[in-house]
């Protein structure tokens, strides 16, 4: 934050989110979840504590919400599910939606949290300080705490042999939150660096998309027009940084495609496609 | 009028007297005394266990959790904060407005502004996931060119409480140099070292008194807006949110009134404390009560509109998570806290509005402990139900803290009444020098007759007070 910058890129950093904000981004790394197809098996969230060295944290912490799934299956029962129980509760799978205006990146006093040229909010480990603030500023309420130091509770000798060398094991008094698997995207991005081609379209996959079995889970950059989750994105008329009307106001029921607390303005990167349910 | 005014003070008071009676309760502790600063200092030691054990394993014995990644730590943060406020109210701004009254009472209420805030930094601290790195916050120059993040209300926070301690204890130490020639003059021993250190080399000359008067009034300029923009600021740790419950635009001039009411509450308990501990009857007067529940009383008011505009603009602003998290708390798991709160906030003050009550200094002393837990559970009821109802409905969760975290609260008002305890048995909790203007001021207005009747003790105009250079 050089002086220098601020003076050459002060009409950059004046623009707002509508505008695109203040970043060039190389890519738009997004989702786009299929609520239709979501069975709510938690394979997602058994990947990523796999993928990403999540500790288990064990019964009792779990009931204290101390658990760290950055993936986590969020259940609800609506009227409708209530009434017809046969046909099962709605499952919402729920990560850092990698808002492009995040409100948990401003409130961090030593800047351990930030937004990336590839339109992630990153959270480095090293920087924080465990201020927590950014998960009280966080309407989805997906950044977790390392309350303890698990590494010797839930990697007991030898499971520690199991730990993804491509990421970090977070000490106490840190914050972590879903990266959209950032160490994947690195290694495809630095491999088409060297062999000098464009990163393409399904070959960064994170590892909850890669664990659906229902293929719910659609993960891709949005900049990259032909990309399937640009697609789905375009199909259902869901922009970036444009306040989006509700799916019920679009009144079409093919558009489906909806993006959680769109009234907040944060810019979620996180497209849900709303489950349609027979009616009985 | 039938009644004759009271007087604030006995203006027949022999300067003498005054010094003799100060210098009193600062000598030969009682066993109360001892037994009292024991049991703070044993409230500490919990608390420090507590936090050695916070320090060793996490964050995770204080039972913070995923919704509740704040909870009371940052409650009694609030709290103290807005203690520490009617310290510069009293000697700040009634010392601008020349309400002269002030001038009995203002001391302890400044030591107070100084140990609360001294107690109020410990919880930013405290409630750090790594507390060792706690620096990070400061802009220092590091090699690696990294500043801290000039956006965050935390930063304002550590930028905000650092000078307004470091100038309320400066307003503190400067307002004391008259009285601590005092001592210097009447004391031996190791007192006599330091208060010959501390008290400056005054002589009580005409220089002096000229400087001393243009410097206290510069500190007490330079402090009023400190005392609004630091509990503003600590707002806007949560008005710069977005959370309901939080993002709410009067929440500065709300916090400010809220912590003039604890501050004033707090001065009540510790007028009738020091009143009857250490024989201060004739400087802490029953009129002087009456004011200072006056001020309370019309700070509660204040504080009761601000509540109200609060819950209207919510109400009728039909924002769906601010209108629901409201109606959570009146009628959720938290609404015995938020009834207690308004019940001691609103209603409670209502007996600062009698006179007979006024004067009745048990009842003062209670309704004051009461006024501050009303304070203590607004802190409360804006930092927790917010996080336990927020945005996202699957993380709700109701949360009290653990053992470990309420030792650390009850802890930090160990360690207020030990700083306090110290205080007042080792420098002057009643400024002698302001107490003599005051006593000589009174003594003019009444007029050449009285005059003529005057000791020895007020000498003309061209007297100083205080420190009288030996």
């Amino acid at each position: 934050m050089s002086l220098d910058n601020i003076l050459n890129h002060w009409s950059d950093y004046r623009k707002g989110a509508e505008e695109g904000g203040h970043h060039n981004y190389e890519h738009r790394w997004a989702m786009a979840i299929n609520l239709d197809l979501c069975i709510g098996c938690n394979a997602c969230s058994t990947a990523c504590y796999a993928e990403n060295n999540l500790p288990v944290v064990g019964k009792e912490k779990f009931e204290k919400g101390q658990a760290m799934h950055w993936m986590r299956i969020e259940r609800y029962w609506d009227q409708q599910e209530l009434e017809h129980p046969e046909q099962g509760a709605s499952f919402l799978p729920m990560m850092c939606q990698q808002c492009g205006a995040a409100t948990c990146e401003p409130v961090c006093p030593v800047a351990a949290t930030y937004h990336t040229p590839d339109g992630l909010n990153a959270q480095v480990y090293n920087r924080c300080i465990g201020s927590r603030y950014c998960s009280n500023n966080c309407p989805f309420r997906v950044r977790y705490f390392n309350f303890y130091s698990y590494y010797e509770s839930s990697w007991p000798e030898p499971m520690e042999q199991q730990l993804n060398p491509d990421i970090s094991v977070r000490d106490k008094g840190v914050m972590e939150k879903c990266t959209f698997c950032v160490q994947r995207i690195r290694t495809v991005k630095d491999k088409a660096f060297m062999e000098d081609r464009p990163v393409q379209d399904g070959e960064v996959i994170t590892a909850c998309a890669q664990a659906c079995p229902t293929s719910a889970i659609v993960f891709g950059d949005t900049m990259d027009e032909g990309s399937m989750v640009n697609k789905l994105w375009k199909k259902h008329q869901v922009e970036r940084g444009v306040y989006q009307k509700t799916q019920h106001a679009k009144k079409n029921a093919d558009l489906r495609g909806y993006r959680i607390f769109e009234e907040l303005n944060v810019d979620p990167s996180v497209m849900y496609l709303e489950r349609v349910r027979e009616d009985v | 009028m039938t009644m004759v005014t009271e007087k604030d003070i006995n203006e027949q008071i022999a300067w003498a007297k005054i010094n003799t009676d100060v210098l009193k309760s600062m000598e030969n502790p009682r066993p109360a005394y001892w037994i009292t600063l024991a049991v703070c200092i044993a409230m500490v030691a919990c608390a420090a266990l507590a936090e050695y054990i916070q320090y060793t394993v996490g964050m995770g014995p204080a039972n913070l959790n995923n919704p509740h990644m704040w909870d009371m730590y940052i409650a009694a943060f609030v709290f103290w904060i807005g203690m520490s406020h009617s310290g510069t109210l009293l000697s700040a701004i009634l010392h601008l407005i020349h309400a002269d009254w002030r001038k009995p009472i203002y001391r302890f209420a400044e030591a107070m502004t100084t140990f609360s805030l001294m107690t109020a930094g410990l919880f930013p601290i405290i409630h750090l996931g790594r507390v060792w790195n706690m620096y990070w916050v400061l802009p220092y120059v590091s090699d690696r060119g990294i500043w801290p993040n000039f956006r965050s209300p935390l930063v304002w926070d550590a930028f905000a409480i650092s000078t307004y301690l470091s100038a309320s204890m400066l307003f503190l130490f400067v307002g004391m140099i008259p009285d601590l020639a005092i001592c210097r003059d009447n004391t031996t021993g190791w007192r006599k070292r330091l208060y010959t250190i501390l008290s400056l080399g005054w002589i009580g000359s005409d220089q002096q008194w000229r400087n001393f008067r243009k410097i206290y009034l510069l500190m007490a300029c330079f402090l009023i807006p400190l005392a609004v923009s630091v509990h503003s600021i600590v707002s806007a740790d949560f008005a710069m949110s977005i959370m309901p419950g939080w993002h709410i635009t009067t929440f500065p001039p709300y916090f400010v009134a809220g912590a003039l009411y604890s501050g004033c509450a707090a001065i009540i308990t510790l007028f009738v404390l020091l009143r009857y501990f250490f024989r201060f009857e004739e400087y802490m007067t029953l009129p002087l009560m009456e004011k200072t529940a006056k001020l309370t009383f019309a700070i509660a008011m204040v504080w009761t509109y601000l509540n109200l505009i609060e819950f209207a603009s919510v109400w009728y602003g039909h924002d769906i998570y601010n209108k629901e998290l409201l109606i959570a708390k009146a009628t959720g798991p938290y609404a015995w806290i938020f009834w207690t709160m308004l019940f001691c906030g609103s209603v409670l003050p209502f007996t600062l509005a009698f006179k007979n009550l006024r004067r009745h200094m048990p009842t003062m002393f209670v309704v004051s402990l009461f006024l501050n837990l009303g304070m203590f559970f607004e802190r409360w009821m804006i930092v927790a139900p917010t996080l336990s109802m927020s945005h996202e409905p699957h993380q709700w969760d109701v949360m009290y803290g653990s053992i470990v975290e309420w030792a650390i609260v009850f802890g930090s008002f160990g360690w207020f009444g030990m700083l306090f305890l110290i205080f007042v048995k080792v420098f002057p909790s009643v400024s002698m020098y302001e107490v003599k203007e005051m006593v000589f001021h009174r003594k003019q207005s009444l007029g050449e007759e009285d005059l003529a009747r005057m000791t020895d003790h007020a000498k003309p105009v061209t007297q100083t007070t205080g420190g009288e250079g030996t």
